[in-house]
């Protein structure tokens, strides 16, 4: 090991935070976990400005007509609201944050396989968000987050910007994932086989494998619409000879895996956390790494479901829906595993815990929602209205968006070294949830009713529960500022952080938090990442630490 | 970092054996190859579904790519390939000299590559017939120009010759200006299954060469991706090239070529479905 961290025995050793100071230290960093960081501030920052579009779209709808501001606007904001949010914040959100920082120190490793790569696929982050902000400034897109052609050819708004800032942002995710899974391949360490990973690996494997293979195929689309817009090439304008549903199949090809890209990770945090949180072992580890991969595999098989109403044949929508329908079935698997884990567990609902059950309620809503739009004769009736918004929300906000937060607050003590205020976290938990379903359930009730989604103005008898939910995501912004400041306050104020706060078994645990530069001093024990057992609390440090070693150091 | 004795220079701090990063560089390219691969797949998808509904444009503008100078291309990409492949075996055995000559060799082929491309397009680009709205054919080149106005006329059966052999067709005159919004989009000849009768050969044909835009659309968008790749390899083939120069490469550590080499072969193996696609069309 380098000299530096060996200077003074039994001494906490020299934390990350602390090699190097200065913004260069930071933006040309090629340590995991300080990529991480730089991820989450930027990630964090655009979820700022995707909520601000939110609240200005909600609180258009405040009214039957127009509140404060015209149409063209309202359009351009639900498209940013859209493409911010899934472009600059859910896609990178866990894996790019909380992959970042903590897959290397669950494999017992000192980086990811490629860091240049790694602090490549940040750049360009940041410069896909610039080309995006760029769009913004010149005259922000009106189309949609999925730009449809032949519109989004037509239109006279910034497309070529942000579909290049889109491009870009393609590649970083591409990088990321293909780190990701040279790392897992090549990085575990000995004894540690694929059975005995953490779920969270297995669930990054499976993002990162739809992210390599989904994405560049995103990207040839936005090129081509890019040389259809400036060059006039006949590609999917029907004017010009193309086809505009061979569009929506590419751009579904990727953008449905992207789903997936968002919500696995999701679903391999809570993996970690409800087992920790009910302090017993995960049950039925083989099926939820498994399902990871099935829900990857199946991901790919399920685009046309976005066409129900574009043209498609009946045979393919058949096969369309009742492949969508399979992919209930590991998503279920998973949800009835982590109840089957809470069952008879010794819950702790510490903050964490509060946010994942959240997860867990709501992913459960917009699952079984979305049975209702694979089936083909439903789907006529609901298609484009606010009961797919309502579903979209549910699965993709009450999911990544949930665990996100619940990784956070599970992970900052090793992100930081700080402690947070238990109190405010939880009210931060609660008040989220809260919001959420007075934002979104309202929406299923007008989906149902015929609302369309994306209409500026709309019939009087609706305003009553758009009123609701517009109030409901006053409430929501509260309870996200209320957990940013507890996150904040945590930094500067909180208090120190045991190397092993909340008694996980993961190898990230026993490395001191926040980590030395090289992730341990010494080489950690691999063991059953869920062997809760092991660890007993120790008051003095007020965390966890393993049993067998006690009294020895 | 301080690296332990036993820790190579070429040995990144976070493996612990060269092996180890030997095996990770490898499946990073190899996922790399995956997701060019995919990029293109997308490319070759747009043009499967294009050749399904309107064969009759593809048979049309192919005859307007020079046959002849497409495969002196794919025989110039083979024995590039060839040469990488070599150069990565001399890097193997620690001969620097071959190894230079060989990146040297490849490099230049690929020059000849591009050498070639261009004659090609500038024919294209002399002819009018860039893609989109910039395809302004010349009417004694495609015998029909926008305007579905031109009569029937004998496609060219050689490849365009640098003389103006054929007469001008009757008709096809150059749109006039501002007639660029009026959409392009001649009915496939084909038409829906089993709703009319197949058209005649000499319709099709006709149809072809009214949509024959399309074709070099995709002509465009493929060799242009496709060229932008042999540059991308020209400059891994160039940095390797000077760091070999210096001395980088041993039989211990010879991984960047090896990488390079991949990415060469597969920039080669796009070419090789982009020829008979484009060229060799019956």
């Amino acid at each position: 090991m380098s000299t530096v961290e060996a200077a003074v025995p039994g001494a906490e050793p020299r934390s990350y935070l602390q090699e190097g100071r200065g913004i260069r230290s930071w933006i040309f960093t090629l340590d995991h976990k300080r990529i991480g960081v730089l991820y989450l501030v930027s990630v964090m920052a655009s979820f700022l400005l995707g909520g601000l579009f939110a609240l200005l779209v909600r609180t258009e709808l405040l009214t039957p007509q127009r509140t404060i501001m015209d149409a063209q606007t309202y359009n351009q904001m639900f498209t940013l609201h859209g493409a911010v949010m899934i472009f600059l914040f859910i896609i990178p959100g866990i894996p790019a944050v909380i992959g970042n920082f903590v897959l290397p120190l669950m494999l017992g490793a000192k980086d990811v396989a490629f860091p240049r790569l790694n602090l490549a696929s940040w750049w360009l982050y940041v410069v896909g968000s610039l080309f995006a902000l760029a769009s913004i400034l010149i005259g922000a897109v009106d189309t949609g987050w999925t730009f449809y052609t032949p519109y989004s050819t037509e239109t006279s708004t910034a497309v070529v910007p942000m579909t290049m800032g889109a491009f870009i942002l393609g590649f970083s995710s591409v990088f990321t994932g293909l780190n990701f899974i040279v790392t897992i391949h090549k990085l575990r360490p000995a004894g540690m086989g694929w059975f005995r990973m953490p779920l969270l690996l297995w669930a990054l494997y499976a993002t990162a494998i739809i992210q390599v293979l989904a994405t560049p195929v995103l990207g040839i689309t936005l090129i081509l619409l890019i040389v259809e817009r400036v060059v006039g090439v006949g590609i999917f304008d029907p004017a010009l000879g193309g086809d505009p549903v061979l569009y929506q199949h590419f751009f579904w090809f990727y953008s449905h895996p992207a789903v997936y890209i968002m919500i696995l990770p999701a679903m391999g945090v809570v993996s970690e956390v409800i087992s920790v949180f009910s302090r017993k072992h995960i049950f039925g580890y083989s099926f939820i790494a498994g399902s990871s991969i099935a829900i990857a595999f199946l991901s790919f098989l399920v685009w046309g479901h976005h066409m129900f109403t574009s043209g498609q044949s009946p045979l393919a929508n058949t096969i369309f829906s009742a492949l969508t329908f399979s992919v209930a079935i590991p998503s279920a698997v998973k949800v009835f595993n982590w109840l089957a884990t809470m069952f008879r567990g010794n819950i702790v609902l510490k903050t964490p815990m509060l946010w994942i059950l959240g997860f867990i309620f709501l992913f459960g809503i917009g699952g079984l929602t979305g049975l209702f739009l694979g089936a083909l004769a439903t789907v006529i009736h609901v298609h484009d209205t606010y009961f797919v918004v309502s579903h979209f929300h549910y699965t993709m906000f009450g999911g990544p968006v949930m665990a996100l937060m619940g990784a956070l607050f599970f992970w900052w003590p090793k992100f930081f070294g700080r402690m947070y205020v238990e109190f405010w976290g939880k009210v931060s938990a609660v008040v989220v949830f809260i919001g959420f379903n007075v934002t979104f359930f309202p929406q299923f009730i007008l989906g149902l009713r015929g609302m369309p989604r994306r209409y500026y103005n709309y019939p009087p008898e609706f305003e009553s529960l758009h009123v609701l939910s517009t109030l409901g995501g006053y409430f929501l912004s509260i309870g996200f500022l209320i957990a940013f400041f507890t996150l904040v306050h945590a930094i500067f104020r909180g208090k120190k952080a045991a190397a092993n706060p909340f008694g996980a078994a993961t190898m990230e645990w026993q490395t001191s938090s926040p980590p030395p530069l090289h992730n341990f001093v010494e080489a950690p024990h691999v063991g059953d990442p869920y062997d809760l057992a092991g660890l007993v609390y120790d008051e003095a440090s007020d965390g966890f630490r393993p049993a067998a070693k006690e009294g020895s150091s | 970092m301080s690296h332990a004795p036993d820790h190579p220079a070429h040995l990144a701090h976070h493996y612990e054996t060269p092996r180890q990063q030997f095996e990770a560089g490898k499946l990073g390219m190899w996922l790399f190859l995956v997701t060019e691969v995919l990029l293109f797949g997308g490319l070759f998808c747009w043009y499967a579904v294009y050749r399904a509904n309107q064969p009759e444009v593809f048979l049309a503008g192919h005859r307007y790519l020079d046959k002849s100078l497409g495969g002196l291309n794919t025989i110039v990409l083979i024995v590039s390939s060839v040469t990488m492949a070599l150069a990565v075996r001399a890097a193997q055995l620690g001969n620097r000299r071959a190894l230079l000559g060989f990146l040297a060799a490849t490099f230049l082929f690929a020059c000849c590559f591009l050498g070639v491309k261009y004659v090609e397009y500038s024919h294209k680009i002399r002819d009018g017939l860039l893609p989109g709205r910039h395809f302004q054919p010349a009417a004694e080149k495609t015998g029909a120009g926008r305007v579905p106005v031109a009569p029937a006329d004998a496609p060219p059966d050689a490849p365009p010759a640098p003389a103006p052999a054929d007469p001008a067709p009757a008709g096809a005159p150059a749109p006039p200006p501002g007639a660029a919004d009026a959409p392009r989009l001649v009915p496939s000849a084909a038409g829906p299954e089993g709703l009319a009768p197949p058209p005649t050969r000499e319709v099709a044909a006709e149809a072809g060469r009214k949509s024959v835009h399309l074709f070099f659309g995709i002509y465009f968008v493929m060799t242009g991706l496709h060229g932008l790749h042999v540059i991308a390899g020209m400059i891994v083939i160039a940095w390797l090239f000077f760091r070999a120069r210096r001395g980088a490469f041993s039989p211990s550590y010879w991984l960047p070529v090896d990488l390079g080499g991949l990415y060469w072969h597969l920039v080669d193996v796009i070419w090789i479905f982009l020829f008979p696609l484009l060229y060799l069309i019956h």
